[in-house]
């Protein structure tokens, strides 16, 4: 049986990019330790030989002309959605 | 169940007065995010200012609110999208609108459509159209709702394990998840996509066979998208070789749900149709690989809200907390627990063990279903093991809410068509739904089977 600790919720948070409060910690290592615990059960099959399917649809490089194609978006509609930007740009925080 | 020429036969406007009366008179079954007043009452007037009338002319309808369109906030019923207004359409949303059908509103739905109840909304849950304490079903609840209180004739859904067919059982509607690649995605909020498809909930076999014939096709938006093959069968279905899943009809099945899905099968028969009982063996597992692959799909699909270029950012000194903390306020426990779970089945280390033995499993299942289309037209079964439950019932528990998805995510880790048509009601009065499976592209056959069965 898997055990899913304190631990290993704050590296999976920290994977996934979620800064956690303390409360959902708990919380989250039971609920993932269950859920593990519960596809696990796959183990059972034999699975030697067999291909992994990615995806159903049998097409294969679906290819369009190499044209350009003008879109109705325009730059200004689609800053217009960031939380903050600045001369035509998108603003963040500081990353060092 | 009205007629889509009903609608057709009058003004668009006294159409979508009347969708938006029936909308406010049941405000608190909570099965709306938004509605679209006064952009679906101009649009009204110029559909009937306009003498050429497409075939949905005037029809009005509800898309789930994880559809993007410039009209209301996208939300997905996340906080994290709160306030998001898309600057495109959706195609399936475009290509009915070119028919002249109106989009009165958003539908209610599981935050980014995880969940099989709705209640996972960061906005608060729909009630069930036939018993308020009771769940929508979900995540396309308040899609399903707004059908089953007849305030519109169709509503756009998404299924990625069950979310149209689930909700349309819970309610009493009709539910159609097409073959995968049938109907484009673009513009549609992405959960899982190798089993994402786009679909509708409505108040009969013929509303949605109309929806779906104009939905379906090629978009040079959509890669994944199948050229156009859907042809509604018209006149009397020919006799086909049913098969009756027993896996599905186990001890574990709710024993209304069970006996009306038997009722189902003899009116099968009566209709001249073969019925046999058939094994899918691997359907058990079905759910184990499902809650691997999609969460593995969700942590990446979900990957882009960094509240950095659209969506809400939280305050933070630096990039890395506001990532972290936009994405903490922004997703629902159940978002948190699928990227979670997708992350630590994509680590290395465990991406072995779990992801690909999972769609080495996926596999082995689309065999199984493979061998019995060569026997069998139709699979059948029930929807769901249960009619619709109680509202918090399930929210403890992860995996009970979980096992409400067993009969229908077989259907869609393979990329099959399914739907779900109205069958009985329990003792308690709650709607049942039966399942059709068919192999891909047999969307047509399907309904035509359905539609039979529904006179």
């Amino acid at each position: 049986m898997i055990q899913i600790s304190h631990q290993d919720v704050l590296h999976l948070a920290q994977l996934s990019s979620l800064q956690l409060a303390d409360e959902e910690v708990e919380l989250l290592a039971s609920d993932i330790e269950h859920i593990l615990g519960y596809v696990e059960q796959l183990s059972e099959l034999d699975t030697t030989g067999v291909e992994p399917t990615y995806q159903v649809v049998d097409l294969q490089n679906v290819w369009r002309d190499d044209i350009v194609q003008h879109s109705t978006v325009t730059r200004d509609d689609l800053l217009a959605l960031a939380p903050d930007s600045a001369n035509h740009q998108i603003k963040v925080p500081k990353v060092m | 169940m009205t007629p889509i020429s009903f609608y057709t036969s009058r003004s668009a406007r006294e159409n979508v007065l009347d969708a938006l009366k029936k909308a406010k008179m049941n405000e608190s079954y909570h099965a709306f995010l938004s509605i679209n007043e006064e952009q679906a009452l101009a649009r009204a007037d110029e559909i009937d200012n306009n003498k050429s009338k497409g075939k949905l002319s005037g029809v009005p309808f509800v898309i789930k609110d994880n559809f993007l369109t410039p009209v209301g906030a996208t939300t997905a019923a996340s906080h994290m999208l709160e306030g998001f207004y898309a600057p495109v359409t959706a195609t399936a949303v475009a290509r009915l609108e070119a028919e002249g059908a109106i989009c009165i509103g958003r539908a209610n739905l599981d935050a980014f459509a995880h969940g099989g109840s709705t209640e996972n909304s960061a906005f608060g849950p729909t009630n069930n159209a036939h018993d308020k304490t009771r769940v929508a079903g979900g995540s396309s609840g308040g899609s399903a709702v707004v059908v089953a209180l007849d305030i519109v004739p169709f509503a756009l859904g998404t299924d990625t394990g069950g979310s149209i067919r689930q909700p349309a059982s819970f309610n009493g509607v009709v539910g159609v998840k097409p073959t995968y690649g049938m109907v484009s995605r673009y513009g549609v909020v992405a959960m899982a996509s190798s089993t994402d498809v786009i679909g509708v909930l409505a108040n009969s076999v013929d509303t949605a066979t109309i929806v779906l014939d104009i939905m379906g096709g090629q978009d040079e938006n959509d890669a994944t998208t199948l050229p156009s093959y859907f042809e509604p069968l018209i006149g009397d279905a020919p006799k086909r070789r049913v098969g009756v899943v027993k896996e599905f009809m186990s001890e574990d099945v709710d024993p209304d749900v069970r006996s009306i899905t038997e009722n189902y099968i003899e009116q099968l028969k009566r209709n001249g149709h073969t019925v046999e009982e058939v094994s899918l063996p691997l359907a058990k597992y079905a759910l184990a690989v499902y809650y691997i692959v999609v969460p593995a799909e969700v942590s990446s699909n979900l990957g882009r809200y960094d509240g950095i270029r659209y969506g809400s950012r939280a305050d933070a000194q630096t990039l890395a907390k506001t990532y972290g903390l936009s994405r903490d306020k922004g997703f629902e426990t159940e978002n948190k627990r699928r990227i979670m779970i997708g992350s630590y089945v994509l680590s290395s280390g465990y991406f072995d063990a779990y992801y690909l033995q999972a769609q080495k499993v996926r596999t082995l299942l689309i065999n199984d279903f493979n061998a019995l289309f060569e026997s069998y037209d139709v699979l059948v079964g029930p929807v769901a093991p249960t009619p619709a439950f109680k509202l918090g019932e399930n929210t403890a528990d992860p995996i009970k809410m979980y096992l409400a998805d067993i009969m229908t995510v077989p259907a869609s880790l393979a990329g099959l068509p399914a739907l779900s048509v109205p069958a009985g009601t329990t003792s308690a009065g709650l709607p049942v739904g039966v399942q059709l499976i068919g192999p891909r592209r047999s969307d047509a056959t399907l309904l035509a089977l359905a539609r039979e069965a529904e006179q």
